[in-house]
């Protein structure tokens, strides 16, 4: 059977992660995937929350070990967790903290796992199906899309090949983003894995954070992060550690951001392109393309205004959350966003999603998100979602706290009005007119809110 | 709650922290575009989830603001971080005892 390696480490003492500071070789690594695999329970699925990146990691690969799928839905929240159990009862939760999820626990193995005396890379079915991961869809139910070990390979060894990461050398790879997203899964965790890098186990938050940990590494260091965080990154002041490059991706950076990374931190700068369903398909190198170029074995159609991924490592024919222009074969540019998807701090929602999370709560009979860019000064980098809502029985905050229970946090609508009716027009759309009077009638939305 | 606060400043005054409270207030609702007055914000609400409801993007965007205003960092690793997180008080609190401009 054609079969992949669980990890590209060629020796049983090459790093491949670090954790407080501390390198973790590769024997320790398989030990520990090993170690935990056979302490597995009996089910098919499991929800892997771990923060920490090395036991993520770790959990991962024993899961795909036991030829279970590992879940790595978008967020969370009870509402994503009870869709998760209709979909499989049997789905168990693997966690290093108190997550609060509303599902059996694994335990992690209480005593450490026994080193192995000889050296052997387990292999792994190119078929085999190891994660699921979710979209929202156009209707309330998130669509699950599965992944086999084959193509999840195959894409981060171009990634690697893209970004300059076979060349041999040994570099190690600190996060900003979570491992449970499918490009903190690739870029963070499973790119090391297939290229023999080391990944970080923490997870910096604060431009200070990021600085801490850099500076406690060994070189060369790459960054793989988002447009927000480095935007906040270059807003400090603080001296930063020594960066040989720097990936970004869920959002398109701005050419001068770039610009000023490579400057201020002596870092390359490459940016990735990709969704949830397709995985990573193109890259660029920020500061000298505007282009984007597409990875090997993928090509893009157009149909019915849709640009569509397929071939190579893409598991199905996608059609892509943005509008793409293609330059040639195998090069595009970004244009702007396609109506109904949202892209907030790197993650993707449509509205119509959204309004059925809306309408499905008790008490409200009417109601719509709207994107509320227009309405912006453009202080804030990120865009954000408003709402309009009928419900007579309840107050603003009673609805935030049930959409709380539903969607990310990013989503919840800001302004969220209370209105005795939508106005909808004769298709049932709420035109961009009535949006702007209403929300200039009403003048500051605290205001409205507040004589509720 | 307080006793945490106290254990983070050791210096800053009631009307220095005060004014560094009304001057977070204002910047925190203007960059993030909220929906309440300044003066409505409870000082003693959470910051992040319910109560001002502010996510993760919104925390980041909050340091940036104190690192620009008063040239202190915050860190993620650090233990006082849930602390400071707890309220407006407890957040303007820290700042007022770490100021460097």
């Amino acid at each position: 059977m054609d079969c992949l390696p669980i990890l590209a480490h060629e020796s049983p003492d090459s790093v491949v992660a670090y954790r407080a500071g501390q390198p973790v070789c590769a024997r320790r690594f398989l030990a520990d995937v090993v170690h935990l695999c056979a302490a597995l329970p009996d089910s098919r699925h499991v929800l892997n929350v771990c923060k920490d990146r090395y036991l993520f990691a770790v959990g991962f690969a024993a899961t795909i070990l036991a030829d279970k799928v590992s879940f790595l839905p978008p967020n969370h929240l009870p509402e994503i967790v009870r869709h998760l159990k209709q979909l499989a009862p049997d789905t168990v939760c693997l966690t290093d903290h108190e997550a609060g999820i509303d599902l059996p626990l694994i335990p992690w193995p209480r005593a450490p796992a026994p080193l192995p005396d000889h050296w052997e890379v387990p292999l792994v079915p190119r078929g085999r199906r190891v994660a699921c991961v979710f979209t929202s869809g156009s209707t309330g139910t998130p669509q699950p899309h599965y992944k086999t070990w084959g193509r999840l390979v195959d894409c981060v060894r171009i990634e690697a090949d893209r970004i300059g990461l076979s060349d041999g050398i040994k570099r190690v790879l600190v996060a900003t983003v979570p491992p449970q997203h499918m490009y903190g899964l690739e870029s963070s965790v499973l790119v090391a894995l297939q290229s023999g890098q080391a990944l970080c186990a923490e997870r910096p938050f604060f431009p200070a954070d990021i600085a801490t940990l850099l500076g406690d590494l060994p070189l060369p260091r790459v960054l793989v992060s988002t447009p927000i965080h480095l935007a906040a990154l270059l807003a400090t002041r603080l001296q930063m550690p020594e960066i040989e490059r720097v990936l970004s991706a869920t959002a398109a950076l701005a050419a001068p951001l770039a610009r000023d990374i490579e400057l201020r931190l002596g870092a390359r700068v490459l940016e990735i392109y990709g969704s949830t369903e397709t995985g990573q398909i193109a890259s660029r190198c920020t500061t000298q393309n505007v282009e984007w170029q597409l990875w090997a074995g993928v090509q893009l159609s157009k149909q019915g205004g849709r640009t569509w991924a397929q071939g190579g490592h893409v598991e199905v024919p996608t059609p892509l959350g943005d509008l793409v222009e293609m330059t040639t074969r195998d090069r595009f540019r970004l244009g702007g966003r396609i109506d109904d998807l949202v892209n907030i701090a790197g993650k993707r929602n449509s509205l119509p999603f959204l309004n059925h999370q809306l309408l499905a709560l008790a008490g409200v009979t009417d109601g719509v998100f709207f994107v509320h860019d227009t309405l912006h000064e453009a202080r804030t980098s990120a865009t954000r979602l408003g709402a309009l809502v009928v419900a007579p029985s309840l107050t603003a905050s009673d609805i935030l706290r049930h959409l709380r229970e539903r969607i990310d946090p990013v989503f919840l609508p800001r302004p969220l009005l209370l209105v005795d009716r939508v106005p909808r027009n004769a298709t049932g759309k709420v035109p961009r007119a009535a949006l702007q009077s209403l929300l200039v009638r009403d003048g500051p939305p605290s205001l409205h809110i507040a004589r509720r | 709650m307080k006793q945490n606060a106290q254990l983070l400043s050791a210096s800053a005054t009631g009307s220095a922290i005060a004014e560094v409270r009304q001057n977070l207030a204002r910047l925190i609702t203007q960059t993030l575009n909220l929906d309440v007055a300044p003066e409505d914000i409870d000082p003693e609400a959470p910051i992040y989830g319910e109560g001002l409801g502010l996510d993760s993007i919104d925390v980041l965007e909050i340091a940036l603001i104190i690192s620009k205003e008063y040239g202190v960092e915050l860190k993620a690793d650090s233990a006082e971080n849930h602390v400071i997180f707890k309220s407006l008080n407890a957040l303007s609190e820290f700042v007022a005892g770490r100021r460097t401009r």
